[in-house]
């Protein structure tokens, strides 16, 4: 240690993950602290003549842009002097009392103020804001939504991904692009990916306001979701925007019979350098307000580009769950952020993940990275392909509908190459490009764009180009997949087109099934109301939630073991007790050489006997193998053993491949020597196992034998399979006597 | 014939078929939402506790006999420092005459807003 460096307890902390994220002292007067800035208002309302004159604390007179358009549209003025003067404590409580309907809940919210909302809010703890969320999203089925994107922007890839994200349950799937001119082209890919992979999953491309109305006008996507809002008037004005022009953005595309959403988010403004002194959390109530004063359906929030900013000061995390359940309170759909990777921690993201996880919401991530970290290209998200299987895991253990499922490589590999096919035939059709059958095989089999080596980097520019310069639309896209034999697809093209007609999708917190029926607030609404309502997942829903592809039955197992079967261990006739002082048992258990053949350690049951045999052979003794069929417990299968061993020194064997070192005049449960952890026992330790045997045999002194450590967690790997071991072995118990084996 | 049986166009829904499309019978017309549908839209959401989403859906209804490129045209003259007052004012005008009300209501608003706050061209 050299002066002025730190402990090694405190060097060993300070390389932990954790301490690469920045952690920042509240400052208030930029806007770093979560909740309670010095700025943040008191909640009032005075109304005259049904008019708003004053606002959180301001006069009329000083309204900005955003107070202004709250006040004039965003509040149900009828209801404002009631719902301002309940108590802050007794509404907090009503969201957590199943007695407390979300339907008077919301009415109640509707007259509330940003400041007012942001007070109650502030007043839940972390359990409190799960279960207010699960009584308040407006849907009642949970969802997810997707990052589709790669670094080249590439058609095969992107459909392959958007085809493979839709088969592990994702209902809506997010695109974006890292070369701006490339929209079109990825819009196109990732809706005919989409297409293959499931119906009725949305999509969108994530691009510049007005190019992403256009793309929809087009019917190139299904809905927008990047229409962002700011809490402080400076900040939206630099987004170029106003609440105005976010108003006739927000009808322009209902005009279409486009779903959207707004985007707004905790820190956005400190990030920016514009938060007026006011706190996260209060400048997130007033985009929320603003959100519902547009007519937004929803809003995407939760910290989203910002949310390592209100990771960084005290109580953050927490705030960007309150923003969600904000969202639900004014009576939208809530994405709720868990997008942008906020901590370089595994443990950190998944804590800020996980009561979202439980709670349930529209959709948990508002953009789950299905591709790899490297190609998102909205930057890493806090949940990527890396840990698809992880969010599977979490879902089962919890019983937790996330809105994934498990997706068999089989039908995965065929819808990735289902998708190239439907992309190459569509893009050759339309003239966009075409694609060389080594870039089409790459992409099928691609884990990320990496693998992909064969693409042309200048096609999607080429073929966005053409798509705008020729106005392909959807149409255009289906009549090339129908022309191509892709009729299902196409089927599923129009399917989302006609949707647009009907308009029951614009409605809030609005997803397809798989069979093309409107989940939403108003078709599936969410009445939650205390333990046995809500949402419990259908048998076959929970069926997908349980049976993840990992999970190995007792059957499997055994046909595991069968692959291992051989005929080298053969019973000579029944054991008898030897009176040879070199004589040394080693005792095997019952389903030893019958139905278990290899050991949780990788090497077979023989093998394992041959060291023990050899070791013991070094020592001047003789080993016999005998098998104990009345006990599949190791201690007794020694005791057993050392009771006919002529040294009265035993080795006790399950099949399984955990040994001890018995001796006759022992109680069962105690023993000379024991290798507990069957997975870490080499063969030289086996073999060491034989050469103690031996010495306590001869009244020598035994090597001291070190158990091997490991940090893994060994019995997370191998606890389920010794549990099906067991049972086999029980199974094999019987009342026969000791037989002996000889190994040939 | 109900609620979002026919597009915007008036053709049935059921006529939009994959052969229509493919037989080139099938525009972006034909696709596209119908007023009567969004006001019906409007009256699910003011059932459903949201007047502000029935408003934007009223909003919008208005929008759907407008050109994609005059919608567009219009958001654009919405962004900060676009518009004169009296720019935003003359498409009120506009939008009125056209009768999309609604649309002028929030135009006129803008005007007013826009130059108390300094968000208009200069």
């Amino acid at each position: 240690m050299t002066p002025n460096e730190p402990i090694g307890r405190f060097r060993f902390m300070n390389e932990q993950r954790v301490n690469l994220d920045g952690f920042a002292t509240p400052a208030p007067e930029l806007g770093l602290v979560a909740f309670d800035g010095p700025n943040d208002p008191k909640p009032s309302i005075k109304i005259s003549d049904g008019r708003v004159v004053e606002l959180d604390g301001k006069p009329e007179s000083d309204f900005d842009a955003i107070d202004e358009f709250i006040a004039r549209h965003g509040l149900d003025l009828n209801l404002a002097p009631e719902a301002m003067a309940i108590d802050s404590l007794e509404f907090a409580r009503m969201l957590v009392n199943p007695n407390d309907s979300r339907k008077d809940i919301v009415r109640l919210a509707a007259g509330m103020t940003p400041a007012k909302l942001a007070e109650v809010l502030s007043r839940l703890t972390a359990a409190e804001l799960v279960i207010a969320m699960t009584k308040m999203r407006a849907r009642r089925t949970p969802s997810n939504q997707a990052h589709v994107t790669n670094r080249s922007d590439d058609p095969l890839l992107l459909a392959a991904d958007a085809a493979t994200a839709a088969a592990f349950g994702f209902r809506e799937l997010e695109t974006t692009v890292p070369v701006a001119g490339d929209a079109p082209s990825n819009a196109v890919a990732v809706s005919i990916g989409a297409a293959v992979g499931a119906a009725g999953v949305l999509v969108q491309c994530s691009v510049e306001e007005a190019a992403e109305l256009a793309l929809g006008m087009r019917g190139l996507v299904s809905y927008a979701e990047t229409v962002s809002l700011y809490g402080t008037e400076q900040i939206f004005i630099d987004g170029d925007d106003t609440p105005w022009s976010k108003a006739f953005l927000t009808s322009a595309y209902a005009s279409r019979g486009i779903k959207m959403r707004v985007t707004s988010g905790g820190g956005s403004e400190a990030l920016m350098g514009g938060a007026e002194q006011c706190s996260m959390f209060y400048l997130e109530a007033r985009c929320v307000a603003l959100a519902r004063a547009i007519g937004s359906q929803g809003v995407q929030n939760g910290g989203i580009d910002a949310a390592s900013v209100a990771g960084a000061v005290p109580g953050g995390v927490r705030s960007m769950m309150a923003e969600n359940v904000m969202v639900m309170l004014r009576n939208l759909e809530a994405c709720t952020g868990n997008d942008a990777l906020m901590s370089e921690s595994d443990v950190r993201r998944t804590s800020r993940t996980h009561p979202i996880f439980i709670g349930g919401s529209d959709f948990i991530n508002s953009g789950f990275g299905s591709i790899q970290r490297y190609d998102n290209m909205f930057g890493p998200s806090q949940w990527n392909a890396e840990d698809i299987d992880d969010f599977l895991a979490m879902q089962r253990d919890w019983g937790v509908d996330g809105g994934l499922r498990t997706a068999d490589e089989t039908e995965v590999a065929r819808l990735r190459k289902r998708a190239t096919d439907a992309v190459t035939a569509v893009y050759s059709h339309l003239g966009l490009g075409d694609f060389s059958q080594t870039w089409a095989d790459q992409a099928v089999d691609a884990a990320g764009s990496k693998d992909v080596t064969a693409g042309d980097l200048m096609l999607p520019l080429n073929a966005a180009r053409t798509i705008m310069d020729t106005n392909v639309t959807m149409l255009d896209v289906i009549s090339a997949l129908a022309e191509n034999g892709f009729d299902l697809e196409a089927e599923r093209c129009l399917n989302m087109l006609k949707a647009r007609v009907v308009g029951d999708y614009l409605q809030t917190s609005a997803i397809f099934d798989e069979e093309m029926n409107v989940l939403s607030l108003v078709t599936d609404p969410n009445e939650y109301s205390g333990p046995g309502t809500g949402y419990q997942p259908t048998a076959k829903r929970q069926a997908e939630i349980d049976n993840i592809r990992q999970q190995k039955s007792v059957e499997d197992l055994r046909n595991e073991q069968k692959i291992f079967a051989s005929q080298n261990l053969r019973v000579t006739g029944s054991a008898e007790i030897s009176y040879d002082p070199r004589d040394v048992v080693i005792g095997v258990s019952p389903a030893t050489g019958r139905e278990i053949w290899m050991t949780l350690s990788g090497l077979s049951v023989t093998d394992v006997i041959g060291e023990l045999m050899a070791g013991l052979e070094e020592e001047g003794c003789v080993g016999r193998i005998v098998r104990i069929n009345d006990s599949l417990d190791l201690g007794m299968i020694g005791l057993t053993a050392a009771r006919l061993s002529g040294s009265g020194i035993s080795v006790g064997l399950q099949a399984k491949g955990t040994a001890l070192i018995h001796r006759r005049d022992l109680a069962p449960l105690a023993n000379l020597e024991l290798y507990s952890v069957a997975p870490t026992i080499t063969r030289e330790l086996y073999r060491m196992l034989g050469i103690n045997a031996g010495r306590h045999a001869k009244g020598a002194t035994p090597e001291p034998v070190r158990n091997p450590y490991s940090d893994e967690a060994i019995e997370a790997r191998y606890h389920t399979k010794v549990v099906s071991l067991v049972a086999i072995e029980r199974n094999c118990v019987s009342n026969s006597s000791p037989e002996t084996l000889e190994v040939i | 014939m109900s609620k979002g049986d026919f597009g915007f166009s008036g053709k049935p829904v059921t006529e939009i078929t994959i052969e229509a499309i493919r037989r080139g019978d099938i525009t972006l017309d034909d696709v596209r939402i119908h007023p009567e549908t969004l006001e019906m839209q409007a009256k699910v959401a003011e059932a459903n506790g949201n007047p502000q989403l029935a408003a934007n859906f009223r909003r919008a209804a208005e929008l759907t006999s407008l050109p994609d490129s005059v919608v567009l045209g219009y958001y654009d003259a919405l962004r900060p420092g676009r518009s004169t007052a009296d720019q935003l004012t003359a498409i009120a005008t506009e939008l009125a005459s056209q009768g999309a009300s609604k649309n002028a209501e929030l135009f006129l608003q803008a005007a007013d807003v826009y130059a108390r706050r300094g968000l208009t061209a200069k």
